[in-house]
Formats: C-alpha cells, structure tokens, sequence
C-alpha cells in the first residue's frame, strides 16, 4: 500500500467517522465539530485528487465561515436540545432501514459501472498536464473563459442570499430611540438656536 | 491502487449518513441544515473525483457552482431559523405549521 492509499484511506474513514458522529452527536455542538473533521477530510481528498484549489476553497468557506456560521447559530439560540431527541429511538428504525436499501441500490450501481465508450472523446475541457499548467490556473482559464456566465450567475446567487440573510434577520424594534442622520445634518441654526435677551437681576 | 470506485463508494456511504441523519434528527433544523450540507459533500467529492479520473476540469468547476449554492443556502436557512426562533421560541420542525402544509 503506497503512501498516497495510506492517505486516501485515512482521510477517508476522517470523512465518514466525522459525517456519522455529525447526526448522531448528542449536542448541536459537537455536531458542528464533527462537521468540520468531515470537511477537514474531504479537504485532504481533494488534495489527493489533484483539486488544490477546490479544496482551499472547501478549507475557507466551509471550514472557516459556513462551519462558523452554524457555530454561531446553535450558540445564539436558547433552545432545550434535549426535548428535540426526544423521538430519536422512534425513528432510527426506519433511518437504518431506508440508509441500508439506499446503500444497496448505491452499490448495485457501482458494481456493474463503467466508462462508455465516447466518454474521452466528449469531454468539454480535458484537463492539462500538471507539469504544463497547474489546477489553479487551468480552473481559472475555465472559468473567466467558457463559464463566465455562470460565475457570474454564482455572484448574484450570493448577493441575493446575502440580502436576503440581511433582511430576515432585521429586527427593528418600534419603541426604542434611533439616530436619524438625515434629520441631523438637516438643522440648521434658525430652526435649533433661539437668542433670548436676558434683561439684568431678573432672569428669565 | 485506490481508483474511482473507492471514491464513489466513500461518496455513497457519506450521502446514506446525510439521508440517515434527516430521518434521525427530524425535529432539529441545524441537524437538518447540517445532513444536507453532508450530502452536498458527498456530491461534490463524486464531482471532483469524475473530473479526476476521466481529466475532464469541468467537474471542478461545477463543484464550485455547487459550493457557491450550498453556501447560500446554509445561510438563507440558518436566517429563517433565526427569524422563526425569534417568532417562535422553538425549533422543532413540528412547530412550523402556520401555512397548515
């Protein structure tokens, strides 16, 4: 077993231990903990595929916001976990059985799998030798070439579910005082100072 | 020699532990959220790994177009779930039945 095996299996039961232990974790938590080993693991299968960027990707947005951004979520809410496991036993029959049949028709599929015959000669961008242009750089000539559409597409993809995140979770509350800059920057000194002439030893 | 398979079969068992924890945790939504990135991982390894083995780049880059999606979703999904706990005081999925669906 050479050291690139090695590896594939480590990361991969890494994957698999981190996935199981994600839906099964007792505590949102430690659920979330066990998401990001998933994708620490699947991080390294990327790498081992030769998808260096995909991966650093993975690493960055999953890792260190999507991951956090739950974190984030389960820590702010007050919520009793407990009394939301209550039915789990109920539903663990049925969760194996259905995983078991899904599992078998996977492997059903998998065992009488092949290439077709065109497949080599349909490929829209066969990859480059490593040695000529690196993933990276082949990633990007994709992208800012063929699909730049879609990239595009992914951009607005973002900003709409960023506006849309804004805009759920606003929260304006009605009875509590707020600065209005417009208002401010609008007075002017006729409106806000008055001059009284204040006569001597009476006051006003 | 690990080939396609492997991944494949890694792939599998990661989508059939993302299908197990929806039907485990049914009433938690952020386990919910969190089976369903699962399977989006699974996908996206199946994706990478194709790409890989038949050297076609385009895998790559609709792994990406997937991770962008799966972004995005994670966090329109965790924002609803701050709006409805707000609303609510719960999370359980049973509770979201003000549209009688």
């Amino acid at each position: 077993m050479s050291v690139a095996d090695f590896a594939f299996y480590a990361f991969a039961l890494i994957v698999l231990v981190g996935g199981l232990f994600t839906v099964v974790s007792k505590h949102p938590v430690h659920s979330v903990l066990w998401l990001i080993t998933a994708f620490i693991g699947a991080t390294g299968l990327f790498v081992l595929l030769g998808a260096e960027f995909i991966a650093m990707l993975l690493m960055i947005v999953y890792v260190g916001a999507v991951a956090v951004l739950f974190l984030f979520v389960v820590m702010m809410l007050d919520v009793d976990f407990a009394a939301l496991r209550a039915g789990m036993a109920e539903y663990l029959p049925i969760g194996i059985l259905i995983g078991v049949i899904l599992l078998m028709e996977l492997g059903m599929i998998y065992g009488v799998w092949q290439f077709a015959d065109g497949a080599e000669a349909a490929r829209a961008a066969v990859t480059p030798a490593l040695e000529q242009v690196e993933n990276t750089a082949a990633l990007g000539a994709l992208i800012y070439d063929d699909y730049i559409l879609l990239f595009q597409l992914a951009g607005l993809i973002l900003l709409v579910a960023m506006i849309g995140a804004i805009v759920l979770t606003l929260h304006h509350r009605p009875n509590i005082k707020r600065q209005n800059v417009v208002a401010q920057m609008h007075r002017d000194p006729a409106r806000s100072l008055e001059l009284k002439d204040v006569k001597p030893g009476q006051g006003l | 020699m690990v080939g396609l398979e492997h991944y494949l079969s890694l792939a599998a068992g990661l989508f059939v532990i993302g299908i197990f924890g929806l039907f485990l945790n049914r009433k938690n939504v952020i386990i919910l959220l969190m089976s369903v990135e699962l399977m989006l991982l699974s996908v996206n390894i199946n994706l990478i790994a194709f790409s890989r083995f038949l050297g076609d780049s385009v895998g790559q880059v609709f792994t990406l177009f997937v991770l962008t999606v799966a972004a995005a979703e994670a966090s329109i999904g965790l924002a609803i779930l701050v709006s409805f706990f707000r609303n609510r005081g719960s999370i359980d999925v049973e509770d979201v039945n003000v549209m009688k669906g």
